[in-house]
């Protein structure tokens, strides 16, 4: 695998980043559809560590081409996805992956949105019950002149 | 009180935000921290550069700290960073090993004989396929390892004058404090 | 023109535009009409000035003026014209420039129709107007000069970012911009009610075409950049939930919110506060946007080159406008609960639990996105957040809101009636039923295949029985008064989108393939014949592109060529070849020549077939349609007379009160 003068400079290039926007294009000899299918699926939830913005599926970077390679022997070896993914994640750490594992450290992330809607339905049904009952007591209170209703409840 | 929930929530995002831009500027947003930091550096066993019939092997090297430096002929900054282990590499106490990464050996020698070879030896992992157990993922990288073979330090990206006087030689000299 | 002529103009545009803002606050509380007077003037003036420092640096790149550093930077004597003229927003100081056009563009606008608003509140909008002009004029000129000289000068510039060089992100940032920068005005009416201590909801009527037509913007700009990204990329993928995409996404969300809480305080008068908060939050995330973008604190495909420099003067400004805008709202906003009641039943329910998943959904993207930060605070090491987590709780919070839409138009305000609900649960429900069950023979029993008919069908009949029960019990005339034919073109958009999106998801194809020439791979019905690869040239690029035909059942379906493309300096760019069809798209990247030296012989290759995945763009052009259309309802002309005596005379109840 010698080099040729294109392939320095596209590396070098590489290597500044962002200026190479080419797709990681390359076949591989997969046992059947369903690992082609698999492969897809796990290298497009990794994370690129040389480009990185890019999925491991996606990027050009030498080290994502080696790292799939290597994924690619490991399913021939029958490891599972989650065997792939601890050895991926004990040499870059949990950088890699794109979904984060949940941890004492990123239980906010994984429950904040959950306690944010808990603490808006929360208000949300404050509001409803608290305009509701006003509905039975005072009829029509402020806005007597609100300029909308024309005969069309729309 | 309720009104100002909104305020405080947002000045807590100014204050995050005002985080971020020191942080940004405290480090570089490329480098991902290795994991394999204090941890037994992984075994391997490459040919040298020069006699690839000869391999070296983790075992090979224990017994002495020495500064692994991942470089290529391809790698742009590794040509910046070349002045800088000649000028800086007898002095720091420990043996330079130079890991020629994903490079035609012929490459290599040529990029050496041009730019001056600093290291003490040369090994070569020309398919990268130990490197990934390293965890590189680009070049140049250094990794400081102790004489038990234990990583005690790793920088990514080119060593600069101010790296080695800030970062690397506190770690050798913390790393030699330890094994009298 | 002398580029400096340029950097003159926008100190005179920041001199007006401190005019423009100062004076008529002053002349508002005072009631000076002569210093509120001042405003439209000021906002004329300097909308000409920056218009004139834009024209300054689109004819330094028509020029060449490599002179300009920015000019020499992003552009070279090879760039075709057009994207000359694109290039003026291709980085960070002339796309800063762009902002600030069309802050003037929107404040030019906003200054023309609203003469017949009363005059205080009228020059208190066009004075927070001016505000926000004021740090952006300060930004550019103090941090990012876009007309700064590099000497000596260089006889050939360096290049456009051959990814920007792409029709789509030619139209992408005006677009964008149009949107994040429309939210100003809903913004800035809501500052005026607060400064004014407007009670009254008046406002909202005045404010509710503008946020439409922004909203509808931003949506156009959303939707050029996936499809930008699309094709572009050379991915297959429409969105990937990177920081910069979500920095859109975020004012976009809370901008749909927005919409519908301003129909509720229009025609109720309810959720007064939480309207003012939304338009708070729909501008301050769209300069939260910009500082992330433009700061450089994440890492993203899009960002700018980052200056952290630039990072802290939006960092102050954001602080300054989002932070004083929050304090004035905890201390002015209305505080007594107003507006009629309603039923559990009703409208108002529903558009409530809409805000709250909209509202809560932009949360979790602002967390997601901004996780990583937090974890380096918290010393978790590197975290990254992607598509997996944006991609699960998403659907999720969504789910909801689809399931509840198209009750929507079915409730009254105030109180809705069961049985008219029931009808339209049966009728969809079993429409939307039967369709999963006869899709599930075709999908292979595809779960979210089957989700994406069922969605697309719940939410058309939802639609549709609504226009019949419209077009049956109203006169001609006023069937679909334009607010409401938007709603509905909005909410056909939603079932189109979310079809397009779980179909194309789970049906399409992917393949990466060796092909020598002559081979061919068959691909979702499609034969792909390779018919080998030569070389091409364009006006600033050379290229390898191949020829694939393709064809099935032997007719012939089309002829298509890829390209990898090399741009003069070097950078390399796969261009894919795209066969567009409202059913199914074929897409064709090229890979790399499998021999390096023979590049006519075998190449690597990437196949798509993407099934329905044009409805994505097509779902949000319709809701970009609705925004659009609703704005146009006769209903949000100001008429002089009455209505705007009743305002002035409830401003000044409301003066006497404060």
């Amino acid at each position: 695998m010698r080099p040729g003068l294109l392939r320095v400079i596209f590396m070098a290039l590489l290597w500044f980043g962002g200026v190479v926007h080419a797709q990681a294009i390359e076949p591989m000899p997969f046992a059947n559809h369903a690992q082609e299918l698999r492969f897809q699926h796990l290298t497009q939830q990794l994370r690129c560590p040389m480009c990185q913005n890019e999925t491991l599926a996606d990027s050009n970077a030498p080290i994502a081409r080696d790292l799939r390679n290597q994924i690619f022997q490991m399913m021939q070896q029958g490891r599972s996805d989650d065997e792939i993914k601890q050895y991926l994640v004990a040499r870059y750490s949990n950088f890699v992956l794109y979904d984060p594992p949940l941890t004492s450290g990123t239980w906010l992330l994984w429950f904040g949105p959950l306690l944010i809607l808990l603490g808006g339905a929360g208000a949300v049904l404050v509001v409803i019950r608290k305009r509701n009952r006003g509905a039975a007591v005072a009829p029509e209170a402020s806005t007597d002149h609100a300029p909308t209703d024309h005969g069309d409840d729309w | 009180m309720n009104r100002l929930l909104p305020f405080f929530g947002f000045m807590l995002l100014v204050v995050l935000f005002g985080f971020g831009i020191w942080w940004n500027t405290q480090h570089d947003q490329n480098a991902i921290p290795s994991p394999l930091l204090n941890k037994p550096a992984p075994a391997f066993n490459l040919p040298k550069l020069y006699e690839p019939a000869q391999t070296v092997s983790k075992a090979d090297l224990l017994g002495q700290p020495y500064l692994l430096n991942v470089f290529a002929s391809w790698c742009i900054e590794c040509g910046a960073e070349h002045p800088v282990l000649e000028a800086e590499g007898p002095g720091l106490g420990v043996q330079l090993v130079g890991y020629n990464y994903k490079d035609a050996p012929a490459d290599a020698k040529r990029w050496l004989a041009e730019h001056g070879n600093p290291y003490n030896l040369l090994i070569a992992d020309e398919p990268g396929n130990t490197a990934i157990d390293f965890g590189v993922y680009g070049a140049p990288e250094s990794f400081l390892i102790d004489a038990k073979g234990v990583i005690r330090y790793k920088h990514i990206g080119p060593l600069t004058p101010d790296v080695v006087a800030k970062e690397l030689k506190p770690a050798i000299a913390a790393m030699q404090k330890e094994v009298p | 023109m002398t580029p400096e002529l340029g950097q003159l103009a926008l100190i005179l545009a920041l001199l007006l535009a401190l005019a423009q803002s100062i004076l008529p606050l002053l002349g508002a509380w005072r009631g000076n009409r002569a210093l509120m007077a001042v405003a439209r003037p000021a906002a004329a003036g300097q909308a000409v000035f920056v218009a004139f420092a834009f024209g300054i640096l689109v004819w330094a790149f028509v020029r060449f003026d490599f002179s300009v550093q920015y000019v020499a930077d992003n552009s070279n004597l090879a760039l075709p014209w057009y994207y000359r003229i694109a290039a003026v927003w291709g980085a960070h100081e002339g796309s800063l420039l762009l902002w600030i056009l069309i802050l003037n563009v929107w404040t030019v606008a906003l200054a023309a129709f609203s003469q017949k608003l009363p005059e205080v509140f009228a020059s208190r909008v066009i004075a927070v107007m001016g505000l926000i002009a004021v740090g952006f004029l300060a930004f550019i000129i103090f941090t990012s000069d876009p007309f700064g000289r590099l000497l000596p000068m260089p006889g050939d510039g360096a290049d456009l970012n051959p990814v920007l060089q792409d029709p789509g992100m030619t139209f992408h940032p005006p677009m964008l911009y149009m949107g994040y920068v429309g939210f100003s005005v809903a913004f800035a009416f809501s500052i005026a009610a607060l400064l004014g201590g407007e009670l009254e909801q008046a406002w909202v009527r005045w404010a509710r075409p503008w946020t439409n037509i922004a909203w509808g913007f931003l949506t156009c700009g959303i939707v050029a950049g996936s499809w930008w990204a699309y094709a572009e990329l050379g991915w297959g993928g429409w969105w990937f939930w990177d920081p910069v995409e979500n920095a859109s996404f975020m004012p976009w969300l809370v901008g749909l919110a927005l919409i519908h809480a301003q129909a509720v305080t229009e025609k109720r008068g309810s959720l007064r506060a939480w309207t003012i908060l939304l338009s708070i939050f729909a501008f301050s995330l769209s300069l939260l946007g910009t500082f992330l973008v433009r700061s450089g604190v994440l890492t993203s495909v899009h960002a700018f080159a980052s200056d952290p420099r630039r990072g802290i003067f939006i960092l102050a400004f954001l602080t300054i406008v989002v932070g004083g805008s929050l304090l004035l709202y905890a201390l002015r906003a209305p505080k007594v609960v107003g507006g009629k009641s309603f039923k559990v039943v009703s409208r108002e329910t529903v558009l409530l639990i809409g805000n709250l998943m909209f509202a809560v959904a932009a949360a979790m993207v602002l967390l997601g996105t901004l996780f990583p930060l937090i974890g380096d605070a918290l010393n978790l090491g590197r975290v990254s957040v992607g598509p997996p987590y944006f991609g699960f709780l998403f659907p999720l919070l969504m789910l909801p809101v689809v399931l509840l839409l198209p009750f929507g138009p079915f409730l009254r305000w105030g109180k809705g009636d069961w049985p008219a609900l029931k009808q339209v649960l049966l009728r969809a429900g079993i429409a939307a039923a039967a369709c999963a069950i006869a899709a599930a023979f075709f999908v292979n029993g595809q779960l979210k295949a089957i989700a994406g008919v069922a969605s697309l069908v719940w939410l058309g009949i939802g639609v549709l029985l609504y226009v019949i029960k419209r077009w049956r019990e109203m006169p001609r005339g006023r069937r679909y008064p334009a607010e409401m034919a938007g709603m509905l073109l909005a909410h056909l958009g939603v079932g189109v989108f979310v079809a397009g999106v779980l179909l194309s998801e789970s049906l399409s194809v992917t393949s990466d393939v060796r092909m020598a020439p002559g081979q061919t791979q068959h691909i979702g019905g499609y034969d792909f014949r390779f018919d080998g690869a030569h070389r091409a040239t364009g006006p600033n690029w050379r290229a390898d592109q191949g020829v694939v035909t393709v064809t099935r059942d032997s007719k012939a379906v089309a002829v298509m060529h890829p390209q990898k493309r090399t741009y003069l300096r070097g950078q390399v760019q796969t261009e894919s070849a795209v066969n567009a069809g409202i059913f199914r798209d074929l897409y064709v990247a090229l890979g790399e020549p499998m021999d390096a030296n023979d590049i006519e012989g075998a190449w690597s290759l990437r196949l798509y077939y993407k099934p329905f995945i044009r409805w994505i763009w097509g779902g949000g052009l319709l809701m970009m349609l609705g925004g659009f259309v609703c704005a146009g309802d006769k209903r949000f002309r100001i008429k002089r007379g009455a209505k705007i005596e009743e305002a002035t005379a409830s401003l000044q109840v409301q003066e006497t009160h404060a």
